[in-house]
């Protein structure tokens, strides 16, 4: 009896995603373009990410022992020999994969894909395996080594959206989730069934000074990422792993000589 | 089969209950010193790190594993022999299992559990490991069966209870024994432990037929358990773990470092308890046949690992396998070279192979070597992935170093409190093997 009841919820549901129009609500996929001729390696949308997620400042003895927590970071790498040398810096962050190698490391579903497209990380769930983090090609994965606390005052600027995660916890990137939730819940108040381009922008895109950062949704063909995407400079890092990353960089563009 | 001349049956109960029945202070000695050695080395620093968290281990983003699961793997590859090779020389038959078996099947069950230990030492928040069990809860919340992590769950416990169970069944018969020598309560213990074993010839009809049953149950399970165990690594796009040849390399070398395992446990059973009479010179030599073919067989796999990263050509895997040949743990690996492809060669000389001590000397060094194999799996590769800005280095802390030296003692504590509980050589087995007696004998 109760399992013919589990089975025409089942079958009722599955009629329901048949439904066209059943996906709008979920229909996004959040997409960032960072457009490297842009960026100056100002480093702001590390601080401004730093301040929205309650980042911890693990301190100099943790950051030499390469233990700091920065979801985005800035990639510095030289090409050439002194006195021609050149350098490069891309930021790295979580990139979102459509096929990410961590979902399918985490024994506990602490790590999973969401209807937009996001790659989650449910804290709480968390049992600290760090096989997610081993698995990860971008590296962009920081792990809770110890409980970090703030002095006083500065537990007072932490940010009451975002929770503080404790020892033992992996943690990364969300493309500040809590702004995505905010976004959509205004769109919901105001009877629009989805959020408008531009309305949903992270810290770090919020920051950069130069706007080499778009953040937006790639499924609509009018947002600015799906425009900056077009562009031929485009790429994503480490093609070759074919993990889809939902960030696109716009190469830096040199001089023909 | 004798090197001592043929006991009696009295002389077989009598030799091999008699290291359960008569503890001397050189047991409780022993006893205390690994008991302590564990405590002190193992759950008091895991004891610490729980407190202040895995940061206490010299784990960071260069290398997210460390020692603790290199530990864990090597844990169960010492697990691997016991069952495993049990199992299978009782269906082809081999008579020489009889009096090592019992031993080597309970090493499997020591270091399953130690390697277990492993996993809940890496873990970052232990407190929560249940969660990767699949027990109904309200939030209707299941692991992730995708995951190379939960595939391991799986068969760890089923590898677990199975050869737990195997030994159970195996030592029935030789709980009646126990009991019918024994008095007071260690006598009511053991009358629950044979389950009223009569030694009828349908309840010795029923035990070799359902023993038969599990030793071909137990076969593919161990070659799947270490298959499993290479697939949290080999399921990694990580250069140097992301290899097709894994599985088999580690279950061959699971069963190479489980195999140098019985040769050590084997030397120190002859030597503190007298078993001298039990295990002779052919169970030395057989498994002195046995290591250098797995060696053999070990060493092509390696050097089959090493061509396919060299021959695939991408640049990651040349980065990964530069650090590990020229590295700062290169001579790591190049003493894992010698201790597992080149010293066991010596077993092709007969001479090596029928002297205990030689045997012994080898035995260790090969998992000496098994046990640095694992290390420079995990520290070799992790800290050369992809991108050069996260490329670093990794090396032990105090307390990683010191918990690996606590499992030993804990294992031993479990093979000591083993012996004087179950009999360390299968009575009715080594009866079989005697000739038929004499009437009047």
């Amino acid at each position: 009896m109760k399992w013919g009841n589990d089975l025409s919820t089942f079958v009722e549901k599955f009629r329901q995603y048949l439904k066209p129009g059943y996906y709008d609500e979920f229909d996004y996929h959040w997409t960032m373009t960072i457009d490297l001729d842009r960026c100056t390696g100002c480093e702001a949308c590390v601080v401004a990410c730093q301040a929205e997620n309650n980042l911890p400042i693990v301190g100099e003895k943790r950051y030499a022992q390469n233990r700091e927590i920065k979801w985005i970071r800035i990639e510095r790498y030289w090409e050439g020999e002194y006195p021609d040398v050149k350098m490069g810096f891309i930021p790295m962050l979580c990139q979102h994969c459509d096929a990410a190698p961590c979902e399918i490391a985490c024994p506990v579903f602490a790590t999973y894909h969401n209807q937009d497209g996001l790659n989650t990380q449910i804290y709480n769930r968390c049992i600290g395996t760090r096989t997610c983090a081993v698995y990860c090609p971008y590296e962009v994965r920081y792990f809770n080594w110890f409980t970090y606390t703030w002095d006083e005052p500065l537990e007072q600027q932490l940010n009451p959206d975002v929770t503080v995660r404790e020892k033992g916890v992996m943690e990364k990137c969300t493309f500040c989730i809590q702004r995505i939730r905010l976004a959509k819940d205004n769109a919901k108040d105001d009877d629009r069934r989805r959020v408008r381009d531009g309305e949903v922008v992270p810290a770090c895109v919020q920051s950069c000074p130069t706007e080499a950062m778009a953040f937006g949704d790639s499924n609509d063909p009018e947002a600015k990422v799906s425009k900056m995407m077009k562009n031929p400079r485009g790429y994503t890092v480490l093609e070759e792993l074919n993990t889809t990353p939902s960030i696109v960089y716009l190469k830096k563009a040199h001089a023909e000589s | 089969m004798f090197d001592h001349g043929q006991p009696s049956y009295a002389e077989v109960n009598k030799d091999i209950l008699s290291v359960m029945l008569e503890t001397g202070p050189r047991y409780w000695m022993l006893l205390g010193t690994t008991m302590s050695v564990a405590v002190i080395f193992f759950f008091m620093p895991w004891f610490y790190q729980l407190i202040v968290g895995v940061g206490a281990a010299g784990m960071s983003r260069n290398a997210y594993w460390g020692t603790y699961l290199s530990n864990f793997i090597f844990w169960i590859g010492l697990s691997h022999s016991g069952t495993l090779l049990s199992a299978i020389l009782h269906i082809t038959n081999s008579p020489w299992r009889k009096s090592v078996y019992r031993s080597a099947e309970a090493m499997t069950l020591f270091s399953l559990m130690t390697a277990a230990l492993f996993v809940m030492v890496h873990l970052g928040r232990v407190w929560f490991v249940h969660w990767s069990f699949p027990i109904p809860n309200q939030m209707g919340l299941w692991p992730n069966f995708r995951s190379p992590l939960m595939f391991d769950v799986m068969a760890i416990t089923t590898y677990l209870t199975a050869s737990s169970i195997f030994i159970y069944m195996g030592s029935v018969p030789d709980f009646a024994a126990v009991r019918d020598a024994s008095t007071g309560t260690r006598r009511r213990l053991y009358t629950i432990f044979s389950f009223g074993w009569r030694g009828t010839a349908r309840e010795w009809h029923t035990l070799g037929w359902a023993y038969t049953f599990f030793a071909v149950f137990v076969i593919p399970l161990a070659v799947s358990v270490h298959s499993i165990v290479s697939w949290d690594f080999a399921l990694s796009i990580v250069p140097g773990l992301h290899h097709t040849i894994f599985a088999p390399y580690f279950v061959c070398g699971a069963i190479y470092s489980g195999t140098a395992g019985i040769v050590t446990v084997m030397y120190c059973l002859r030597k503190f308890l007298n078993f001298e009479r039990y295990i002779g010179q052919v169970h030395l030599d057989n498994l002195g046949k046995l290591l250098l073919a797995l060696s053999l067989i070990w060493s092509y796999i390696n050097m089959l690992e090493l061509f396919s990263s060299w021959y695939g050509g991408s640049s990651f895997e040349l980065e990964a396998l530069k650090f590990k040949l020229t590295g700062f743990y290169a001579p790591l690996y190049w003493e894992m070279i010698l201790f597992c492809a080149f010293v066991p060669l010596l077993m092709f000389f007969r001479k090596f192979r029928w002297s205990w001590n030689k045997m012994l000397l080898i035995s260790i060094l090969i998992n000496i070597g098994m046990l640095t194999e694992r290390f420079i799996i995990v520290a070799t590769s992790q800290p050369r992935k992809f991108l050069p800005n996260a490329f670093g280095f990794y090396f032990p802390s105090w307390i990683e170093i010191s918990i690996t030296i606590g499992s030993f003692a804990i294992f031993a504590t479990m093979f000591l409190i083993f012996i004087k509980w179950v009999p360390a050589i299968s009575i009715y087995e080594v009866k079989e093997t005697l000739k038929p007696l004499r009437r009047d004998a």
